[in-house]
Order: C-alpha cells, then structure tokens, then sequence
C-alpha cells in the first residue's frame, strides 16, 4: 500500500530556531530519509518553501485566476510530503513517527487513491 | 570638477531606475541589486572627479554595480539563508563581458514592470512594488501616498520580494503569444495608482507624491517600450479623466458631478492630447477594454455643455464594452446612460433587472445612480428612498456631504 505523510508545522517555530537546530533538522530528515529508503519504506518526498511562496490556480469559466496565497488562518503549514510503502496504516503511522517535525507540528497520513481504469475510447455504434 | 555632483545627482534621478532593473536581471535579488546600485553611484562620486566621466554612464554604473554585487554575493555565501543566492555552478560573466545595448537596458525596465505586477502577487503588493521600485519613491513616500503606515508597507514590500525570489517568479516579459492575458494585469495595476491620486485629489492633502502623475509617467513608458492599442487606450483615458481635475470640485472642496461642471475648466491641452492616444489606439485592433472606456471619456470630452453629450453613442459604446466585458458595474453604467439617451423607464427598469447583483446590493453608487434617474423623472419620494439606501452604504465624507445636499434638495422641492 502505498500512503503520503504530509508534513505540517508552525512556521514561526521554524522562523523562531537558532542556525544551529535548523542546520540539525535538516541533518535529521536526510539520516531520516536515507533509512526509510534502506529499508525500501521511501518512495518519493521533497521539503516545500514557506507558504509565502505559495500560489493557487483556480480555473473558473475558462479563465485562469492565479493568486497570492492561500493565507489561510491555519495553525500549522504543509512544509513536505513523503510518499512511503508500508503493508497497512499501522506501518506508515510507525514509519510517519519518526519523521522529525512530528516533534514540532504534525504529520498527517492519508492512503492514495488509484483513480479508475481510463475508460475505453467510445465507438460509434453499429461499427 | 566642481559641478560633478550634482552631475550624479541628475544621473541618480534618471538613471537609477534603470541601472537597478539590470542590475536586478544580472544578479537576480531585488535587495542585492538595490545595495549594489547604491554601491555604484558612491562609487561614481568618488572616481568621477578623480578619473573624469565615463563615456556610457549608465553601462559603467551597471558594471560596477554589478562587480559589488558579486562581492556581496561571494562574502554572503556561507550563510544558509543566503544560499540560494548563490550563482549557478558557471562562473559569473566577467562585468566586461555584459551585454550592456540600449535595448537591452531597456527590455531590463519592461522586465521590471511585468514581475512587479505578475499575478501571483497580491493587487496591495504589486502595486506597492511598482511605485517602489518602478517609480523610484522611497518607502516612506509610498506609505504615505497610499495612507499605510511605512512599516506595514515595508513588510508588504519585503514579503512580495522573497516571493519573487524563493517562488522564481520570472523577470521576464512574457512571449508575444501570452501578452494578452498578462498585458492586463500591468495596466490595471497603473490604472489602480491612477484612480488611487485621482479619487483622492479632493481636500488639503499633505501627500507630496502625486499618483496620478506616476501613472501616467508609467503609461508613457510602457507606451514606449511595447506600443499596442490597449496602452495607448489607458494613457488616453487617464489623460482624459485627468483633464477635468479642477472642475470635479468647488471652491470648498466638494464634489461636482459631470453635468454640473463647469466645462470651461477643462484642460483642453490634455483632452486634446487624450483623443490623440486615443486615435493610435483606435487604429489597431482588437479593440480592447481601455479604448472603449477612453472613447466613452471622449465623448464627454467633447460635449461642451452638457446637454450636448451624444448619449447615443454613449450607449453603444457601453453595449460592446458588455458584450466583450460583462460587469455588474458595466451593466449599471449602461443603465444609467440608457435612461440619459431619452428612454429614463427602460434605464431605471434595466437597474432593478440587477438590483439584487451582489457585488451592487452594497454598492452606495448603484443607489445614488437609481436615486438620480429617479429625481430627474420627478419621483422625489422613490428619489428619497434610494438616496437614503446610498447614504448608509457611502463611506468617504465628500461622497456623504454630496449625498446630504441631494437630499435636503428634494425636501425643498414640492
């Protein structure tokens, strides 16, 4: 099965910390991933720049609306994903916990969906 | 060698702007480039005099400003907030090798403007950093033209800066094939600076700044550097609204509206070089949004009185403007000169038609144009009704005192 963890936390706590527990932080998260990748549990994941770098597209009668944000009054925000392999929830929750932020915000765990098989092209009937 | 100074002085004035949308292009950080612009005029000041004046001021202002920002960038380069400052992995062009064409210091400006109004950004802090940076005015300046508080708009400014920087927002005009959908974004953020001076050219206002010019310096530029029919369509409608400054107020500083202007106090030099504008843009097509609000804007240009004013056309100016841009606000300005073309019922009809509209059910406006038609069909008690509705909705003083005089008006009337 395959399960995202994302990643949320305060950004002011991040903003808060000295160069020095940044700089461990992120040492942790590369000894984090290199083991996850070990033991065949990573599949794909990537830190993400503060949301105030963030953008959304809303595609609305055709017309693309492209704006600032969101600055949604939120407590925590998505700073990352991972994408992980575990057999069942239990394992990606195991896994999802020795994720560093979870010390700092949290990290929420959700299944994937596989979208359905791409429909058969139409024929014209009768052919 | 004692006027160089002041030689600097007129250089800054000029050529800062220009030196810094480079500088910006060359060494990719808003910040960055301005240090090192400044770098390079006290640089200038102090070799100047010593070693004469350079044959290509603004090339030698950007080479030098640009070898300062290397050194920055090279001094800065172990700290970790910084470190994606850094160059990519090919060395940096030495600033002899810089392409430095005229046209392409130029392009830097044009640049400049498009990332400032990139529609990622929010409308408060493109607009705050255009003035900033494309008009050359200090933060405080912007602050107060604005009425912000200069830390807020420090913060705004500052913010919008490491978006474009950490989010790659491009510094880059974009292609010929997407002007049309981003063209937009940069004249209505001029059109904003603009309506943001005009509207608040009323009353004894401290601001040194005058937005309203800034505009239009910015139009002219933009006309310069990338002539198509809507740029030439706003400079015509800003110049053309502009021209009837003096006459939008009385002596005491309130509101007069059009028909009751005194024409004489029109600026005829800046209609008549408004319908010039206007005529370029008229010739090439499409035909887009500011030309046909600008040759609305001629039309009552044009009428010297009044009771002159070709609402005909007036008319069927505003039904390609909705057909081509469907606005609540558009479809309430057709309205209303409906109802003025002679056909008062059908434009006081066409309102209730879009009476419930959101984005009019609050608008004080939409209730002072139905109060108006109203009054001018002799319907004083309907007339006081939608007057009362816009007096509770009006939020700026002039606006409420105009409101006042309309209604005390009608209470004297039978």
């Amino acid at each position: 099965m395959k399960y995202v963890a994302l990643v949320y936390y305060q950004e002011q706590i991040i903003n808060a910390m000295s160069e020095q527990a940044w700089q461990d932080l992120n040492q942790e998260c590369i000894a984090g991933v290199e083991r996850l990748s070990a033991s065949g549990h990573y599949l794909a994941g990537q830190p993400l720049q503060p949301t105030e770098t963030a953008t959304t597209v809303r595609v609305r009668d055709g017309e693309t609306l492209i704006s600032d944000g969101p600055f949604a009054e939120t407590k925590e925000q998505l700073a990352g994903f991972y994408l992980l392999e575990a057999h069942d929830l239990n394992e990606a929750l195991q896994l999802a916990s020795r994720i560093p932020p979870a010390r700092l915000g949290s990290i929420e765990v959700r299944p994937v969906r596989e979208l359905p098989p791409k429909a058969a092209p139409q024929t014209e009937i009768g052919e | 060698m004692s006027t160089e100074p002041l030689y600097v002085d007129g250089l800054y004035r000029d050529h800062s702007r220009r030196v810094q949308a480079t500088l910006i292009r060359l060494l990719g950080d808003f910040e960055l480039a301005e240090e090192a612009m400044q770098d390079a005029f006290v640089a200038a000041v102090q070799q100047w005099p010593v070693n004469g004046r350079p044959d290509n001021p603004t090339a030698w202002l950007i080479r030098t400003g640009y070898h300062c920002g290397i050194d920055q960038i090279r001094r800065r380069s172990t700290a970790r907030r910084r470190a994606h400052l850094l160059l990519p992995t090919e060395l940096p062009p030495t600033a002899e090798a810089l392409d430095l064409e005229p046209t392409t210091i130029e392009d830097d400006a044009l640049r400049l403007l498009f990332t400032c109004c990139h529609p990622s950004l929010s409308m408060e802090a493109r607009i705050a950093l255009t003035l900033r940076e494309m008009c050359g005015l200090t933060t405080e300046q912007v602050a107060s033209a604005l009425l912000l508080k200069p830390t807020t708009l420090a913060q705004r400014i500052v913010r919008a800066k490491r978006k474009i920087r950490d989010a790659h927002i491009p510094y880059a005009v974009p292609p010929q094939e997407e002007l049309p959908e981003r063209l937009p974004d940069v004249l209505q953020v001029i059109y904003l600076v603009f309506n943001e001076g005009y509207s608040r050219s009323t009353g004894a206002s401290v601001v040194d700044i005058n937005l309203t010019q800034e505009a239009m310096r910015l139009g002219n530029e933009l006309a310069r550097l990338l002539p198509q029919g809507e740029v030439f369509g706003l400079m015509a409608l800003m110049l053309l609204n502009d021209a009837r400054r003096e006459a939008r107020q009385d002596s005491d500083g309130e509101l007069v509206t059009l028909d009751a202007q005194d024409r004489r106090l029109w600026r005829q030099e800046d209609i008549h070089a408004g319908i010039a504008w206007l005529e370029k843009a008229l010739a090439l097509t499409p035909t887009g949004y500011y030309t046909l609000q600008a040759s609305i804007a001629a039309v009552h240009a044009q009428a010297s009185r009044a009771e002159q004013t070709d609402w005909g056309r007036i008319v069927r100016l505003y039904d390609a403007l909705c057909r081509r841009f469907p606005s609540p606000i558009l479809a309430l300005n057709r309205a209303v000169a409906i109802a003025m073309n002679g056909a008062p019922d059908i434009g006081l009809k066409l309102l209730d038609d879009i009476a419930h509209h959101p984005q009019l059910s609050r608008y004080h406006l939409f209730y002072a144009a139905k109060a108006d038609l109203l009054r001018r069909q002799g319907q004083h008690e309907a007339a006081r009704d939608a007057y009362q509705q816009a007096l509770q909705l009006a939020t700026l003083d002039p606006e409420k005192r105009f409101l006042h005089r309309r209604l005390a008006e009608l209470e004297h009337s039978p």
